[in-house]
This record gives structure tokens, sequence and C-alpha cells, in this order.
């Protein structure tokens, strides 16, 4: 029953890796940037809930209230004010500058609140838990985590899909020159994209500062967790990103199981291998 | 001069250090059509990019409507009511044949071109309007591509190549359809390679070479050596 129970908690857990791996995708998708700062943005956004739990008193899930538009309003003012002097034929200098940013971000947290380990306190519902089958037990954070990753990637693939937005984010991901014929601002929209990826961030982040201690040097490793997800699901693909966080919390839980200290070599031997035998992923969406 | 729909006075283009205009000037009056011919690399779609904007100009060396409009973001050109069919088509791939349309018509000004009227003047687009828009044939993309155009209801439409790539019979079609795409007092700027289509279609053409205006005029007050020595520079 542990191996049953382990591959149900990485499946869980899976979602917090796909809601890492969501906003990546989405402005991967959009302008072709790799954003080597999104880790460090969902701790950013796990320090601002802390900021609002302790300003307003208000329980960490209802922070997301603020914390959402605070992180898209920070997304957006990113995207004007930097990146989007840094896009063009190149992807080394957005790659450069997120880079930098992230370095700036890790630097500025540790100034403002130290080195010290902090978490948000979820109350009853983190250790709440129950039972379907004898010996597996499932948590209520790590359901709602999962249940609000596939409710953030369905909400993301109707935006895309089924909106003027989403058309507008196709059409300029397809050919931007052309795109700006059609009335659309490239700046603006790219814009919009980074805001709707940092909400999803602030989402991520919240969920990453109930479910376990963070600090300002946790962002590379989160995104590494969201890069591996990203590749495993296919570039480009909302809904792989998904599978790919599944399969990345499955194989970690499995190594887990196997011997406590494997949890994340398991994790990457799992994206080596899907490298290895599918190179563009499992969903993939974005060829060339 | 004063009453031009369109005036374009001295205009210089680059891209980098490379020059690619040097100095042309036309005028086209409402409901004007005027051919664009000349060699490849002779500045034919640059002059066309600098008139909707993706190419960076000199504020008054284009005018719209006597206001300049050089440098303006192409954005905020097509609201005014210039709309560019570019070559090649460039549909957007991840788009399917409706929304490839629908998007056209973003900045919607008033006038005849809606969907509907767009798939009356195409049917077949009507038929494979959630089709994506790159699984067409290369006739129904170019459809799709001036459906595009005239769904934001221009003043001014430019036809970058509308026979680029095309089989000769899916061109006549095109070509026979133009008075009514171009119809009820609609301006056109006609890019095309094949120079005695370009001179049946306009009241005016202008040749140009190595980014210079080589010939200029009605179509029949040139003889065939005459545009034949502006296009080549023999």
């Amino acid at each position: 029953m542990g191996w049953i129970n382990a591959i149900v908690q990485g499946v869980l857990v899976g979602g917090l890796y796909a809601l890492y791996a969501a906003g990546l995708s989405l402005i991967f998708g959009v302008m072709r940037l790799v954003n080597i700062a999104h880790g460090d943005l969902i701790v950013l956004a796990s320090y601002v809930a802390l900021a609002v739990v302790w300003g307003t008193g208000l329980h960490p899930l209802a922070a997301l209230i603020l914390v959402i538009p605070v992180m898209a309003a920070i997304g957006y003012a990113l995207q004007r004010g930097i990146f989007n002097h840094t896009l063009g034929n190149d992807l080394l200098p957005p790659l450069l500058v997120s880079f930098g940013l992230s370095v700036i971000l890790q630097n500025g947290l540790l100034g403002i609140f130290t080195a010290d380990s902090r978490r948000l306190n979820a109350g009853a519902m983190e250790t709440a838990t129950f039972s379907t089958v004898p010996g597996v037990d499932i948590g209520l954070m790590p359901l709602l985590m999962f249940l609000t990753a596939i409710a953030v990637i369905a909400g993301l693939q109707y935006i895309f899909y089924r909106t003027g937005l989403g058309r507008a984010f196709r059409a300029t991901s397809d050919d931007k020159e052309i795109a700006q014929l059609m009335g659309i601002d490239n700046k603006h929209v790219y814009g919009l994209a980074m805001a709707l990826c940092l909400a999803v961030v602030a989402i991520a982040g919240v969920f990453l500062a109930i479910r376990a201690n963070f600090d300002p040097a946790q962002g590379p490793g989160r995104l590494i967790f969201g890069f591996e997800a990203v590749i495993i699901g296919g570039l480009g693909s909302l809904w792989g990103t998904l599978a790919g966080g599944v399969i990345l919390g499955v194989a970690q839980g499995l190594g887990a199981q196997i011997n406590p200290g494997w949890q994340l070599l398991a994790g990457h031997l799992a994206f080596l291998i899907v490298l290895a035998v599918r190179p563009k992923g499992l969903l993939p969406r974005i060829e060339g | 001069m004063s009453d031009a729909l369109l005036a374009v006075r001295d205009l210089k283009a680059f891209y980098g250090d490379f020059q690619a205009l040097h100095g042309v000037s036309l005028t086209l009056g409402k409901g004007e059509v005027l051919s664009l011919i000349g060699a490849n690399g002779a500045g034919k779609s640059t002059l066309l990019k600098a008139i909707c904007g993706l190419v960076v100009a000199e504020p008054g060396a284009i005018t719209w409507r006597g206001n300049p409009i050089g440098g303006t973001p192409a954005s905020e050109i097509v609201r005014r009511g210039i709309a560019l069919v570019p070559e090649g088509r460039r549909l957007f791939a991840s788009l399917s044949v409706e929304e490839n349309l629908v998007l056209g018509g973003s900045m919607r000004r008033p006038g005849p071109w809606t969907l509907l009227t767009v798939y009356e003047l195409f049917p077949i687009l009507a038929e494979k309007r959630d089709v994506p828009s790159t699984s067409l044939s290369g006739g129904q993309q170019q459809m799709v591509a001036i459906g595009r155009a005239l769904m934001s209801n221009p003043e001014l439409i430019l036809l970058d190549e509308l026979s680029l790539g095309l089989a000769p019979v899916v061109i006549k079609d095109i070509y026979q359809m133009l008075p009514r795409i171009i119809g009820g007092g609609m301006s056109a700027i006609l890019v095309e390679q094949d120079v005695t289509r370009a001179l049946a279609a306009a009241g005016q053409v202008i040749c140009l070479q190595k980014g210079r205006v080589s010939l200029a005029g009605p179509p029949g007050a040139f003889t065939r050596d005459q545009i034949s020595a502006a296009y080549f520079g023999t």
C-alpha cells in the first residue's frame, strides 16, 4: 500500500509543480522568453503573501485576493519596464536580464526579510486528511492544490482559445509584426501575458508558503521543478505542464519510497529519461 | 495635392545601415488604384511597410488626409483606415480561418465589410471557417489574407504580391474579384511582379529601381521599352 500512497501523494504534489510550470509555459509560448527569475518570483509571491497576512491578519488563502492583483501588477510593470526592451531575435538578452533579476530578487528579499525560514499557517486545514482506501490518506491541502492547478490550467486554456485576449496572445506568438496590423499593441499584450503569468505565480507562491518553509534562496529550486515539468509536458502545452508536474511528483514520490535521499534524484532522472526518449515532451505544441 | 488621401514625400527608409528607399514620392486620391512595379529588392514592399507603420519613416514623409503619420505605430495606423495584405499571406498559423478574419476586424471602422460580406465574397471560407488557416490551399489562404484586411473597412488597402506562389488559374480568379474587393471608393496600392496585370488594374503606375522612382504616370503614357528600361535599369 506504501507504493500506491507514494503515487497518490506524488500526483497531488504534481499539481503544485504544474502551477510553477504553467506561467513559464505561458510566457515561453507567447513571447519565447525563458524567464530565469520565475522561481524567485514564486518566492516573492510567498513573501508578498506573508506581508499581507502580517498586515491584515487574513487567512493565507484569503490573502490571495490581494496577492494576485499585486503580483499581476508587478508582472505588467516588469514586462513594460524591463523585459520588453530585451525582446528581439536574440534569446540571450532576456535570458541574461532575467538572470540578473533573479539575483536582485534573492538579495532584495534577503535584505528585507533576512535568511530566516518562514511559513504561512493555514490552520486546521493543513493537517486535515481523509481516507478513501485503507493506507492511502489524502490531505485536504494537497488535494486543494491539485484541484486548483486543474482549475488554473483550464482557465488559462479557456483564455487562450476562447477569448479575444487569447487570440491576441496566439497571433502575437505566431507573427508579432503582422499582429500589429490587426491593431494589437505587442508591448501591451506582452505586459498582459506577464501579468497573467504572475497571477498564477501568486497562487503557486501562496501554496508553497503553506506547504513548507521558504526562504529567499529557494527560487532556483522552484525554477528547476517548473522547467522540468514544462519540458516533460512539452513546450507551450498547458495541459502538458499538468502531465509534466504529475510525472515529476510521482517520480519523486516513488524515489522517496525507495530511499528518502532519492526523492529529488528520481525526479531529475524522470526528466532526463523523457528528454532522451521524447525531446519535445509528451504533449508538445510549439515546433521549432 | 492638398486633397490627396495619401501623400508620400521624399521618403527614406533604412534596415539598419542599409538604405532601402532614397527619397520616394507619390500621391494617391480617394478611389484611385496605383500599381507599384519593380524588380526584386527595388523597395516596393518596404514602401508599403513604411506606409502602414511597419518600417519607421520620418513623421512628415507620409501624410494621410493631410496629417503626418510617418513613425506612427502600425497598430494605430490600421485605426486610421490603412490595411495591408502582406507578401506571402502571413496568416496566423494557430488561429482558425474565422479567428484570422475576426482579428482583422479588431479595429473595425464603419463600412460594408463584415464576416458575412467577406464570406459572400469568398464562399469557400465560410465552409472552412473552423479549420486551421494554414491547412488551406495557397489561393484560399490569399482569400483569408484579403478578407482579414477588408474586415477593418480600410479606405486604403495595400496589396503586396497577390499572385506570389499561386497557380495561374487562381491568380486569374483573384484578379477578377479585384473590382469587387476595392469597389465602393476604396483606394489601393498594388505591388505586382506581373507588369501586364499591374498596368491593367491601375490608373497610375510607379516603377521603383534600387529604392528610387524610375517612372511615374498613367499606364497608357509609357511604351513597353520605357517601362522595361525603368524596370531593369537598361
